[in-house]
């Protein structure tokens, strides 16, 4: 068996790369249950590259044969409907694991010097995956998913003096149509995942070099021993790769419960009106973008049209999203970790989460008074001008970007706690 | 953190089951995706018997019928082609399936002229060198086919191959077996089911 390392390791670095990354990667012994997500995202990511794969294998990128392959696959290919809902409940499940994964970020300020570059690949990763996300749905060519497509790619045609042109040449065509549907089915298969995995590379490469943030903020590699190893780290393999294969266990399980007994999880993760094929002629009742797009959703939706244009509102919405790539430079506190911040930063951040969730969920609604609003409305003899979801919307908005437009102001003021030198558990 | 002593033992059946464990969800994890490339529904359904009516069907004719993708043939054959089979078994490769072409035909084909009833032949019209499909030449002393010595049978035109009337290999051909057989039964003595072999077999 050594033989065949040394043979190996004479002509690539096998072994070095093994201790490096894992066997002598020195990783803070505190990782709580806020660190099982990055994993748990990797997992995810293969788990949809292969069922993708076995997808591909059946499915055409037609509009007069997509929806029915759909069927075909859920029908008569052997195993066909567990594949599809593998990837349809994995879509999902990467999302909430994403999003956990990156509210730890916020909770121990892990984009924060020297982890700027993590965090901005990151949010390039986001960003390509909501567009992977958002092509993988336009290819069951149902309702949801030619409606959801024609909005979508229409705020394109909003741009000034761009616009119209700059949406034809996406679409290739008038209207959403087959072109569409067949870059888009390339997209989403070859060239997206592609970028993917190569932006996950970069990702873990940039940590590497740093090292793992850790709950409370410190740096282990300033208290390093004779060896030179940090006093507060344990080698990543095995600690961490055994924790992070219990992570992988129970989030497997509750992943089976809803691929098994809940796939559409109630029109959340496959809506109703998706399970019938596209009809150009006919615009369902209610369109809305899967759960993991709606905050931005809310917010597009949220600002009214500006002499004549809808293009603030998608200014807006693409602001709201690479405003999270400014957080290393908004954040002015020394402290890293919600455990030694200021009250005001830890109220700021639960107003965010509080309105990032709101967003989120007025995004699946259409933007009306709910019956209890109107008729209370109606009972004091007050006039509606605004539906209210859309003054919700437009609050929190407000609160959203404010948590990143006053943090300069927040994370200045108010009592740390004292940061330890070491870590505490 | 205190020096403990390592338990080896139990470190090791700890590893090991759990692996075992872990094997076993893989496999099961991996069945459902081999699985999907065996064929579908609908592959199957494709893939279905299918009846032919030979009513009609005059001797010396030959019908292709499409089953499970392949040409397969179907022709009458009268007295004196039967029995020319018998004297041709010295040029044949396999002239009674023993051999190399044991596994072309189903089990309960066992006579020279591999049919259930001597006067109709059903054989898969496929070469069994690399896949083309070959002419039929019934034509008794065809001059370019060996004048005399050829009693009818099929040539292909891809590599040369030659098949008697009973779909038997002639020998030198770069065709390997004999032709296949397909499982077939008389549903009434006009009506053959291609893909469904006879019950009483």
């Amino acid at each position: 068996m050594n033989k065949n390392k040394n043979w190996i390791d004479q002509r690539f670095p096998l072994t070095k790369v093994w201790n490096e990354h894992l066997a002598e990667y020195y990783t803070p012994r505190n990782f709580n249950f806020w660190y099982f997500f990055g994993s748990l995202a990797l997992l995810v990511l293969v788990l949809q590259l292969v069922t993708g794969i076995f997808l591909t294998m059946h499915y055409k990128p037609d509009t007069a044969t997509a929806f029915a392959s759909v069927e075909y696959i859920m029908r008569d290919v052997n195993w066909g409907w567990l594949i599809r809902y593998m990837h349809s409940t994995g879509a999902s499940a990467f999302f909430i694991v994403i999003y956990l994964h990156m509210y730890r970020g916020l909770l121990y300020g892990s984009y924060k010097a020297p982890r700027e570059l993590i965090w901005i690949l990151g949010m390039v990763i986001y960003i390509a995956l909501m567009a992977e996300a958002f092509m993988g749905y336009v290819l069951p060519w149902g309702q949801m998913s030619y409606w959801g497509a024609q909005v979508i790619i229409s705020l394109f045609g909003s741009i000034p003096f761009i616009g119209p042109d700059l949406l034809i040449w996406i679409l290739g065509d008038y209207a959403v149509g087959d072109p569409a549907l067949n870059r888009f089915f390339s997209l989403h298969v070859i060239a997206l995942p592609l970028i993917l995995v190569v932006l996950v590379f970069l990702h873990i490469v940039a940590l590497h070099t740093v090292g793992s943030n850790n709950p409370d903020g410190v740096e282990i590699k300033e208290n390093k021993d004779e060896g030179g190893i940090p006093k507060d780290g344990i080698p990543f393999h095995p600690y961490y790769t055994v924790k992070d294969i219990v992570g992988v266990v129970v989030f497997l399980m509750l992943f089976s419960a809803v691929l098994f007994y809940a796939p559409a999880l109630n029109g959340y993760f496959l809506e109703a009106a998706n399970f019938v094929e596209a009809n150009p002629l006919k615009t369902p009742e209610h369109i809305a973008p899967l759960w993991y797009l709606t905050p931005f959703y809310t917010i597009l939706r949220a600002i009214p049209p500006i002499l004549g244009s809808q293009f603030p509102g998608v200014l807006a919405m693409f602001a709201a999203l690479l405003i999270l790539v400014a957080l290393p430079w908004l954040d002015r506190s020394k402290v890293k970790s919600i455990r030694y911040r200021s009250w005001p930063y830890k109220v700021a951040l639960g107003v965010f989460v509080l309105s990032f969730v709101f967003l989120g969920w007025l995004g699946m609604k259409p933007v009306i008074s709910p019956e209890w609003y109107v008729s209370l409305a109606g009972s004091i003899g007050m006039e509606i001008e605004t539906a209210l979801y859309l003054i919700l919307a437009r609050f929190f908005s407000f609160c959203y970007f404010g948590f990143f437009v006053f943090m300069p102001w927040f994370t200045s003021i108010g009592q740390t706690k004292q940061v330890p030198s070491r870590l505490t558990e | 953190m205190s020096e403990q002593e390592i338990d080896l033992k139990r470190r090791r059946l700890l590893t090991g089951a759990t692996s075992v464990v872990g094997a076993i969800g893989v496999g099961g994890v991996a069945w459902p995706f081999l699985s999907s490339w065996s064929p579908s529904a609908r592959a199957k359904a494709a893939g279905a018997p299918i009846d032919v009516d030979i009513s009609k069907l005059e001797n010396g004719q030959l019908v292709r019928v499409l089953w499970r993708k392949k040409p397969v043939w179907i022709f009458k054959r009268d007295e004196q082609t039967i029995s020319n089979l018998s004297a041709l078994e010295g040029e044949l490769d396999d002239p009674n399936g023993t051999g190399n072409s044991k596994t072309q035909q189903p089990p309960y084909i066992t006579e020279s002229h591999r049919s259930i009833r001597p006067e109709v032949a059903v054989i898969v019209g496929v070469c069994t060198h690399l896949g083309c499909s070959p002419t039929y030449r019934p034509e008794v002393g065809a001059a370019d086919l060996g004048g005399e010595r050829w009693k009818g049978g099929f040539y292909c035109p891809c590599h040369g191959s030659k098949f008697d009337l009973a779909g038997r290999v002639y020998s030198g051909a770069p065709a390997p077996t004999n032709l296949v057989i397909p499982p077939y039964s008389f549903i009434s003595d006009t009506l053959i089911r291609v893909g469904v072999q006879p019950d009483a077999a």
